[in-house]
């Protein structure tokens, strides 16, 4: 069973890989949806059985690495982190696995799509069940070339080519840090198998790495590098730029990869190694700070975007930012039940945006949509609810985690938890007005596409409607039903030893006793922002123009996206292409070879026929020689004797 | 079993297959067909040979074991010695596995003097098997050298249009450093009295000489490696050599300088590796950084991937001379699977240079619309290359940046940037070949991989994931040669000096 659950999406998409022309396109859908939906019908067992029967385990495999004192298998490994990620991967991945058949069923490479859904499905859960940072980092890295092929997956279009290098590379740059914080680890541990690790970590808490030409405090250098692995992949500040871009991708990838699983595995990735963090203060200082950052950055650019994935892809970083700053103060239980919360809800949003679009015959601007909801209700219901659930209003499932993040902030008791808390209500005032403008814009007004597609505009087939609704009735009740658990008084036995608390880390305990102007202000700040977007897009639908002409630069500057590409462009991509071709032709070609080889052997050519100048072949040529020799000898002869 | 001289068979037989094809007489298409089926036959034979070798080969000791030995200049005390060790053992495997799917390459690819290609491909088989089997200097040499004789013919005959250039390029990188090494010999062979390997790598040669000599093998290693900045015969040695010249260029000619800084600089001259260490850094990183930018800007897809084999064996280097067990290993790891998959990129270009006969980047473009299959096996080894976990690209990278990190973090950290650089030409280079429009009218008719190719990609594929879900197939070996070559080395350095010039 513990195999099987990770093993059986690796069979479907194997299959459907290698054997999708002979099966066809029907044959590979059947073939991958049963391979996830037993996955998730495992999960759920496995989920019992770990969770509730409180049997946590490890299943040794294989060896994989073994050099000197590196010892490391592959390993699943179940724990309650463990089982909740499966639950949230194998779900979602389940639901959009079914959607799929329903969004894709015009396209010409169906085989080869739900191969690639299946294997990201592999590669997530070999991330989740890792029992070792090699393994965690070989399902890290699967997901990246999943997501690198899915954004590619329509190949001819230019743009979605550039997005998929974009995500890989730029994950890599996190990945960077992630491999030298591995080292770190072992370096400092001499192990990197979590067990271990997480027994010997108080040790040490005082330890210190000499590494980089100086002494740091190990523990925060090796959580430092890690953490930049998580902020590539989980699109933090600075290392957000791909996530966007990688909206080139079919809808539903955008929904399983880049909001529901694969974008949260840094917010997992940190989780699981709360025991080093923990005794890092700086370092979760840091989580707090880019967390806190990020939620509020990624939410003012949410607020002027007009694709509507687009809106949504910046609404899942700055939900990202979140979970981050709710580790940072130490609350992972919250980061950890707003990603499951989450999921839900943003898989959700996705899949509604992709069945608008598909109504909207593959329209993604949302100013050419508007005056839909009559045409296709159910998708606009259940967007609705979506955004009811993302904007925090109670009693849907973002409500209970938010909240609880932006307690615990607050319950951290410092002038970082502060600053996060401020961050957290106000980006949760401007994630309700992106949230209200999108379905305002997309549902309501005036139709503004024209009358071809308005025609056309109709609801989905059954086979994607009911992934919604399954997705919807996690959207309401995931949070009332996992508050209890996840962040309540079952806490405690709920999460066992999978997540580690230092003693005086009590935000999340703190969080269910703040004051009741501090727990009702992320509520109102919801409210406010739902009132403003129906105040500014549907009764007075003028002033945003007239705002973005007053405020121009402003409305340019987040349109831009604060010019992180741009920036990028010209501090990165440009210079390494302008060097490389610098080093080719100047380099190598002039330098090493014009001396080297070519030099060398352009010389002895030279030498060689200004040599064969001499040799003419005329007689007086020759005598004459002779003569200026005699001639020098005897002058010698004369000078030096007489 | 045991008691046969595996080892001479092995290194030997490709030559008895080349002296059979060279008895075949008659119709030109007849005899073509003929060397091809013999030279197949022998190379196949000659791997299951060998497979023979990882068989009986204990992997508890660090031994050199199937020693074959036979007298051949006594009065100098120069012997015909072979012999493996955990080292060169999987060294010999590449070169036998490589060399038939080679010759399964070249099937159609070669029309013009089939027979004296295939006679060169397998005299070449017997000159590099011999090289890593070699247990005397002077039989080293003798093989070490051979293997330019043939690979020079092969570039020079059956090359591109600028072949001439570029065999000589070759030829004078090369023989610059063979000088200096035959120099090093002489002194060595002074200094010991002996040219037997087993005996010379536990013969202390005073700390002065020791600076000589590992320069001057230095000199010659380095070139083949290539380390930067001798390096630029490999990209223009490439581009001009057929598919399959490439192909054992990159699979194992480059690994003969790896192996011998393995096998003679870190044992021989302990002291002046030790010191020289941060030359080698310094190179090293120089090569992973320079070289990957400049294959991101490269218009020819041979020269792309020469110049990332330049940069992917820059870690190799990197690994070795941190003399540490996950350094070490690594780096042998390294270049196991960069001999399995920088070949296999370079079969892959040799595919579509024989439907379409020009390896210019800009020529190509969306090629997956009619060669699925051909993407995928691109895909995987392009994945492969860029260290994905789960193939073998990433073993060796890991461990050799494990290794480093240990030793100094800050060649751990400048040779990380190599895992951002990598994909980002490699993926920039799939996305111009194979995404994309298929625009070109010329491109509309290609075909996907015919069997043959099929079969040449099978066991490429097959080893790359092996190496890469379960390297302890072939890291297990290794452990006690290396733990041998790294207490041999801790030992002198810790004696110092002043022990070394007490044994004089």
């Amino acid at each position: 069973m513990y195999a099987a659950v990770v093993f059986l999406p690796l069979l479907g998409s194997i299959i459907a890989g290698f054997f999708g022309r002979k099966i066809g396109d029907l044959g590979s859908q059947i073939v991958t949806c049963v391979g996830v939906g037993l996955s998730a019908l495992l999960s759920v067992l496995i989920f019992i059985e770990v969770v509730v029967n409180g049997h946590t385990l490890t299943v040794p495999l294989l060896t994989f690495i073994q050099s000197g004192d590196i010892h490391v298998e592959w390993a699943l490994r179940f724990d309650t982190l463990t089982a909740v990620m499966l639950i949230v991967v194998n779900w979602v991945s389940f639901m959009v696995h079914v959607y799929s058949i329903g969004y894709m069923h015009h396209d010409p490479s169906v085989p080869r799509f739900q191969s690639y859904l299946s294997l990201f499905t592999f590669a997530m859960l070999m991330l989740v069940t890792a029992d070792n940072l090699v393994q965690l980092f070989f399902g890290w890295e699967g997901v990246g070339l999943a997501s690198y092929l899915l954004i590619g997956f329509w190949y001819e279009k230019p743009s979605a080519c550039a997005a998929a290098i974009k995500a890989f590379v730029v994950n890599r740059v996190g990945d960077f840090g992630f491999a030298l914080g591995i080292f770190g680890v072992y370096m400092l541990f001499g192990n990197i198998n979590f067990d271990p690790i997480f027994a010997a970590a108080p040790t040490k808490a005082a330890a210190v790495l000499h590494v980089f030409g100086r002494d740091f405090p190990a523990l925060t250098i090796c959580c430092l590098l890690l953490f930049l692995g998580a902020m590539g992949k989980s699109a933090q500040l600075g290392l957000h730029t791909w996530l966007p871009d990688a909206m080139e991708g079919p809808t539903p990838v955008s929904a399983l990869i880049h909001a529901a699983t694969m974008v949260t595995a840094g917010v997992f990735m940190v989780a699981r190694m709360s025991p080093l963090f923990e005794y890092s203060q700086t370092a979760l200082n840091v989580v707090t700070i880019v967390g806190a950052a990020t939620a509020m950055f990624a939410a003012t650019i949410g607020c002027v975007q007009n694709d509507i994935k687009r809106v949504i892809a910046y609404s899942t970083c700055s939900q990202l930012g979140y979970m981050f700053f709710a580790i940072g103060v130490s609350a992972y239980q919250a980061g950890i039940f707003h990603l499951f919360t989450h999921a839900f809800f943003k898989a959700l949003l996705f899949l509604g945006a992709g069945s608008v679009i598909h109504a909207m015959s593959d329209e993604q601007d949302m100013r050419r949509m508007g005056g839909i909801w009559k045409h296709i209700p159910l998708t606009y219901a259940l967007m609705f609810i979506g955004s009811l659930a993302l904007a925090g209003i109670p009693p849907f499932a973002g409500y209970w985690s938010k909240d609880t993040i932006i307690e615990a902030a607050w319950g951290a008791g410092t002038p970082i938890g502060q600053f996060a808390y401020v961050m957290g209500v106000a980006a949760a005032f401007l994630t309700a007005f992106y949230s209200w403008r999108l379905l305002i814009m997309t549902f309501h007004g005036k139709p503004r596409a024209d009358e071809h597609v308005m025609a056309h505009v109709h609801e989905s087939p059954a086979v994607m409607t009911i992934p919604l609704m399954v997705l919807a009735a996690g959207a309401i009740f995931a949070g009332y039903i996992g508050f209890e658990y996840f962040v309540g008084e079952g806490m405690t036995q709920f999460w066992g030893k999978a997540i580690f608390l230092l003693g005086d880390h009590e935000a999340i305990h703190n969080a269910h006793h703040v004051p009741s102007i501090i727990s009702l202000l992320p509520s109102v700040a919801a409210v406010s922002g739902i009132a403003l977007a129906y105040l500014l897009y549907m009764f007075a639908p003028g002033i945003p123009g007239v705002l973005a002409r007053q405020f121009r630069g402003l409305y340019l500057f987040l349109l831009n996206k604060w010019y992180f590409d741009e920036l990028y462009d010209r501090v990165f991509i440009k210079p390494a292409f302008w060097l490389g071709y610098g080093m080719w032709k100047g380099g190598d070609g002039a330098l090493i070879d014009g001396c080297g080889p070519d030099g060398v052997a352009a010389a002895t050519r030279d030498v060689a026929r200004r040599m064969s100048l001499l040799q003419t072949g005329y007689l007086y040529h020759y005598a004459f020689a002779m003569l200026i020799g005699v001639a020098g000898f005897v002058t010698w002869y004369i000078v030096k004797v007489g | 079993m045991t008691d046969w001289p595996l080892l001479s068979i092995t290194t030997f037989l490709p030559l008895l297959g080349a002296a059979f094809i060279l008895t075949i007489n008659g119709e030109a298409k007849v005899v073509a067909r003929n060397a091809r089926n013999v030279a197949l036959l022998t190379s196949i034979a000659t791997f299951l040979v060998s497979l023979l070798v990882w068989a009986n080969f204990n992997p508890g000791t660090a031994d050199f074991q199937m020693v074959d030995q036979a007298s051949w200049l006594p009065g100098f005390d120069i012997s015909y010695k072979m012999g493996v060790d955990g080292i060169s053992l999987f060294f010999v495997l590449l070169s036998t596995f490589l060399t038939p799917l080679c010759i399964l390459s070249a099937w159609e690819a070669v029309q013009t003097r089939v027979k004296e290609y295939m006679i060169a491909f397998l005299i070449l088989e017997t000159m590099m098997v011999g090289m890593f089997c070699a247990l005397d200097l002077v039989l080293f040499y003798t093989f070490f050298e051979g293997v330019l004789i043939p690979m020079f013919i092969i570039i020079g005959v059956w090359g591109g249009p600028r072949r001439v250039y570029a065999a000589f390029k070759f030829f004078l990188y090369t023989l610059l450093g063979s000088v200096l090494m035959l120099l090093a010999i002489l002194a060595i062979y002074f200094n010991a009295h002996t040219t037997d390997i087993q005996v010379l790598l536990s013969h202390p040669f005073p700390a002065a000489l020791q600076s000589w000599l590992w320069l001057a093998f230095f000199a010659s290693f380095a070139v083949k490696v290539p380390m930067w900045p001798v390096h630029t015969w490999l990209p223009d040695a490439h581009v001009e050599a057929p598919t399959a010249g490439s192909v054992i260029l990159a699979g194992v000619l480059l690994k003969m300088g790896g192996y011998g800084f393995l096998r003679f600089s870190l044992p021989m001259f302990p002291l002046a590796s030790h010191d020289f260490a941060p030359l080698v850094y310094t190179l090293s990183i120089v090569a992973v950084i320079y070289t990957s930018l400049v294959a991101l800007v490269q218009e020819d897809m041979k020269k792309l991937i020469a110049y990332s084999s330049v940069a992917h064996m820059g870690f190799v280097t990197i690994g070795i001379f941190t003399v540490q067990v996950q350094g070490i290993e690594g780096a042998i790891y390294q270049m196991l699977s960069h001999g399995i998959v920088a070949s296999a990129l370079f079969l892959c270009v040799g595919v579509i240079y024989d439907r379409m006969h020009t390896r210019e980047i800009a020529r190509y473009g969306g090629l997956s619309n009619r060669m699925p299959q051909y993407a995928f096996v691109f895909m995987v080894f392009t994945m492969a290359s860029v260290g994905l976990p789960g193939t073998s690209g990433f073993v060796g990278e890991f461990l050799v940046l494990m290794g480093a990190f240990q030793v100094n973090s800050w060649v751990a950290a400048f040779a990380a940037l190599g895992l951002i650089l990598g994909p980002a030409y490699m993926l920039y280079l799939y996305r111009r070949v194979i995404f994309g429009k298929l625009t070109r009218e010329d491109l509309k008719s290609i075909l996907d991989l015919s069997p043959r190719e099929v079969a040449v990609f099978v066991p490429l594929i097959l080893v790359v994931l092996w190496m890469g879900v379960y390297p302890s197939s072939f890291l297990a070996p290794m452990h006690a040669s290396v733990a041998k070559l790294i207490n041999d080395y801790q030992l002198v350095q810790t004696a110092g000096d002043p022990a070394s010039l007490a044994l004089r």
